[in-house]
């Protein structure tokens, strides 16, 4: 089957042309070693049949980006049967340099020329039959949005595909021409492919190449050194005169093919400068930013959605008398108010679930099934899938506003307004985006990070996404400190949990700029990046990529999750002598022998280890439910207050159970005797430690091989020291002297050690001068 | 007269004549268009007055204070 593919800059169109051309046949994965989508399809039409790979978008052919290496490397070295360049018309001259570079590989090329109706709308025209005499390759003019031009473009492919084709360059009249032919005859010799690509790139003294040709580089840079002069005298910058030379051929060969419209003086202003104008708007734009956030999540997690009970308060006390009935199936829509979009999804899904896992039960019952299958079927293998499965619709709703941002162009005009107050913790703009996303869930923020260009200050930006408390560390958060509120008699709690999630704020940015002076140091990445003009997003490509981020997450909760849910399930309801441990109480099964079971005894074994952290030795007989609510927390946060209730039905052998969870956990604040400074320390460090199993996935898909583990252990540091340091210093005021004492101690060492690494470095760097 | 880039103004124009600096930050600058004799338009800056955001062979581009400080501009 013929190979094709797609090459150009980002924003030209070429995922919305991959998507028209490939619809559904089209598969995501990463690209060996990195973290880039690799998207993959095949087309068929009009007898056609062919497969099409999309690569990275990239702006040139450098070797500074891992997009860029891969684009490259693909094109040499798998050499594809024909590249298509899509070419954003609206932005000619920018495009084609990327073109310059490609017509130099030995590889057949056709341009397909998109965005051409967006220009002739402005009333601008161009001359493809001139553009493609000037370039000597094919050019089709598309649409992709439209899906038009592609049979055209497909044909034009074909054909190119069958004829061999030798790169040329733009760059032989430019002073270096000469170095150039040199060098690709030296290379000719050595039987290189595409030889001319790599002298040139030998010429612009190109890192990987000067590596892959050492012999071959000094030669060309002693020939350029004497031959190419250039007009004031100076030696001659190769890399400036090729980037230089390629723009002044573009500008004068074929930006020539547009023709631009006279438009009225003053009427420069399009529709995407006056967007621009509110949201980059100087005292505007952080506070129409913090809007747009704050819609995003009512949207997603709102249970009053628009406010509507408090705009019309008959609806309101209709809600409240839907309320009471008590009826699931209406109970989908209605709740304190009307839900939004994503609670409805969220408590359709609920209900449909909860039926399912009721008959189920039901059925299994009445066909005379033993008590602890039907607890193993029911609680530890659905209920297990449905925990998981219960995150997707709010994760699917989150993912899609965040898509719909991404795709406007607006996130790139975040990353503009805030990358002055991120560059503080060592991170760009950009990392802003995947933090908030923490805050409704880390699976979605994970995947986000690929937006960032730098591998270090990805992996820093994961690893800290979990400390922006979830939506379901939320109940762990309001249960907490309601049992905080009744331990000190409190009214109003809501200032812990505010508290709470500041304090983990706090944390993340600590831990960011720890790792970005330590084991993720590393230069701050350039920040020259495009503003996009403002479009409206494309319908399909949110659809296919949505689903393609469903199906991922779908396939994670049936594989790791679940096997990891149902081991968790069965050692805390069995005892060592596999005797089952759940009990039917008021109708509903309750493990109310759960201290006998082998996670309690597990529990018991590492309370000790929670001493420092105020929940460990010090609370006595019953002081290891903390450590086994924190374990159950990994399959899903919520399970740290359904473990309460459990092991308060143990204590009190009755049933436990509120809304709200406080009843629970002041259950075990007295059987425990645990103070505040334990119990902050607690939620702490749930907040902090590592996160459900369904992120830990996540993170393991995201991070680069080898620093999955230093992540998981990062995770359980940064919980142990911070609970450590909150129960110490709320327990002892004075020890906050030592905390800073050894704090102290360690940024004197990191600062010493960095001097002295860098001076390492420098000394490096002259040796090899 | 010569002047550098992070020292223009809001919609200030000119002419670049030389891009300084190296490595990786340099290469980016020239893939992005910004090469000697390229006019550029600065259109603003950000809320916190960095980066910049400057119109470029007809697209927009924006990039910190410190990396403007290494193109060199011929003001109009």
């Amino acid at each position: 089957m013929l190979r094709i593919a797609l090459a150009g800059n980002p924003n030209s169109g070429k995922t919305t042309l991959f998507n028209a051309l490939t619809g559904s046949t089209a598969h995501v994965g990463n690209w060996p070693g990195v973290t880039v989508d690799k998207k993959e399809g095949v087309y068929k039409k009009n007898g056609i049949e062919a497969e099409i790979i999309d690569l990275p978008g990239i702006y040139s052919l450098s070797p500074y980006t891992p997009e860029e290496v891969i684009a490259r490397n693909y094109i040499l070295e798998e050499k594809p049967d024909c590249v298509i360049n899509i070419v954003d018309v609206t932005n000619l001259e920018r495009n084609l340099y990327l073109t310059t570079q490609l017509m130099e590989l030995d590889v057949p090329l056709v341009i397909a020329l998109n965005m051409t109706d967006v220009l002739e709308k402005n009333g601008d025209s161009i001359d493809e039959k001139m553009l493609e005499r000037r370039l000597g390759f094919p050019v089709a003019k598309i649409s992709a949005l439209r899906e038009k031009g592609m049979v055209d473009l497909m044909e034009k492919t074909l054909k190119a595909a069958q004829t061999k084709r030798t790169g040329y360059t733009v760059l032989s009249e430019c002073v270096v021409g000469k170095a150039i032919v040199n060098a690709e005859n030296a290379l000719k010799l050595k039987g290189v492919n595409s030889p001319l690509f790599h002298a040139i790139k030998l010429v612009e003294k190109d890192e990987l190449e000067v590596t892959a040709h050492p012999a071959e580089a000094s030669a060309v840079e002693e020939f350029v050194k004497i031959n190419c002069v250039t007009d004031n005298g100076y030696d001659c910058d190769t890399e400036a005169v090729i980037a230089d030379a390629r723009y002044k051929h573009i500008v004068k060969n074929y930006s020539v093919a547009v023709t631009k419209a006279k438009r009225p003086d003053g009427d420069e202003m399009t529709r995407s400068d006056k967007a621009d104008k509110i949201l980059t708007h100087k005292w505007a734009s952080i506070p129409l930013f913090l809007v747009i956030m704050f819609a995003v999540f009512h949207v997603t997690f709102s249970e009053n959605f628009l406010y509507l009970a408090n705009i019309i308060p008959p609806f309101g006390a209709w809600c409240e008398r839907i309320a009471e009935l008590e009826n699931p199936w209406l109970s989908i829509f209605f709740a304190e108010g009307l839900n939004s979009p994503g609670a409805i999804l969220f408590y359709f899904l609920d209900v449909v679930m909860s039926t399912i896992g009721d008959g189920v039960s039901a059925v299994m019952l009445s066909s005379g099934a033993s008590s602890w299958l039907v607890g193993f079927i029911c609680d530890g293998i659905l209920g297990g899938v449905f925990a998981v499965m219960s995150f997707l619709p709010q994760i699917i709703v989150l993912f899609l506003c965040f898509s719909i941002l991404e795709d406007t162009g607006y996130m790139a005009r975040v990353a503009f307004i805030l990358d002055r107050i991120f560059r503080r913790f060592g991170v760009s703009g950009r990392a802003f985006m995947p933090m908030i996303m923490g805050f409704g869930c880390s699976i979605p923020a994970m995947a986000n990070t690929r937006t960032l260009a730098d591998e270090k200050e990805r992996t820093a930006t994961i690893r800290v996404i979990p400390f922006f408390s979830c939506g379901a560390k939320l109940p762990i958060l309001t249960a907490v400190a309601g049992g905080i509120g009744i331990l000190l008699g409190l009214d109003g709690v809501e200032f812990i949990t505010y508290g709470m999630y500041v304090i983990g704020i706090i944390i993340a940015f600590l831990a960011l700029i720890l790792m970005r002076s330590t084991t993720m140091r590393g230069d701050t990445t350039p920040f020259i990046m495009e503003l996009p003009v403002y479009h409206m997003p494309r319908f399909k490509n949110l659809m296919l990529h949505l689903w393609d981020k469903a199906k991922h997450f779908i396939q994670k909760a049936f594989t790791i999750v679940l096997l990891s849910t149902i081991v968790l399930w069965l050692l805390s309801n069995f005892s060592w002598s596999w005797e089952f441990l759940m009990e039917e109480i008021d109708g509903e099964m309750i493990n109310v022998r759960m201290n006998e079971s082998i996670l309690g005894s597990l529990g018991m074994f590492i309370q000790p280890i929670f001493t420092p952290l105020g929940f460990g030795s010090q609370l006595g007989k019953w002081g290891w439910v903390f450590a086994v609510a924190a374990v159950t927390g990994l399959i899903a946060k919520e399970n740290v207050i359904a473990t309460f209730g459990a092991l308060a039905a143990c204590v009190t052998g009755a049933v436990v159970a509120s809304e709200t969870g406080v009843d629970e956990v002041w259950a075990m604040i007295q059987a425990t005797g645990a103070q505040t400074p334990a119990l902050i320390a607690f939620i702490i460090f749930n907040m902090t430690t590592i996160p459900c199993f369904a992120a830990v996935a996540a993170a393991k898909a995201e991070l680069r091989e080898g620093t999955f583990k230093w992540t998981l252990l990062f995770w359980l540091a940064v919980s142990y020291i911070a609970s450590a340091a909150i129960y110490t210093i709320g327990s002892w005021w004075w020890t906050s002297f030592i905390w800073a004492a050894v704090v102290a101690a360690v940024i004197v060492g990191i600062v010493f050690y960095n001097k002295y690494a860098d001076k390492k470095a420098a000394k490096q760097i002259n040796l090899k001068r | 007269m010569v002047k550098l880039l992070s020292d223009f103004v809001k919609g200030e124009r000119g002419t670049i004549v030389k891009v300084n600096g190296e490595g990786a930050i340099r290469r980016r600058l020239f893939d992005m268009g910004v090469t000697p004799g390229a006019t550029v338009l600065l259109k603003k800056k950000a809320p916190l007055g960095d980066p910049i955001e400057i119109t470029i062979r007809g697209y927009e581009l924006t990039l910190r204070k410190a990396e403007a400080a290494c193109v060199e501009i011929e003001q109009e």
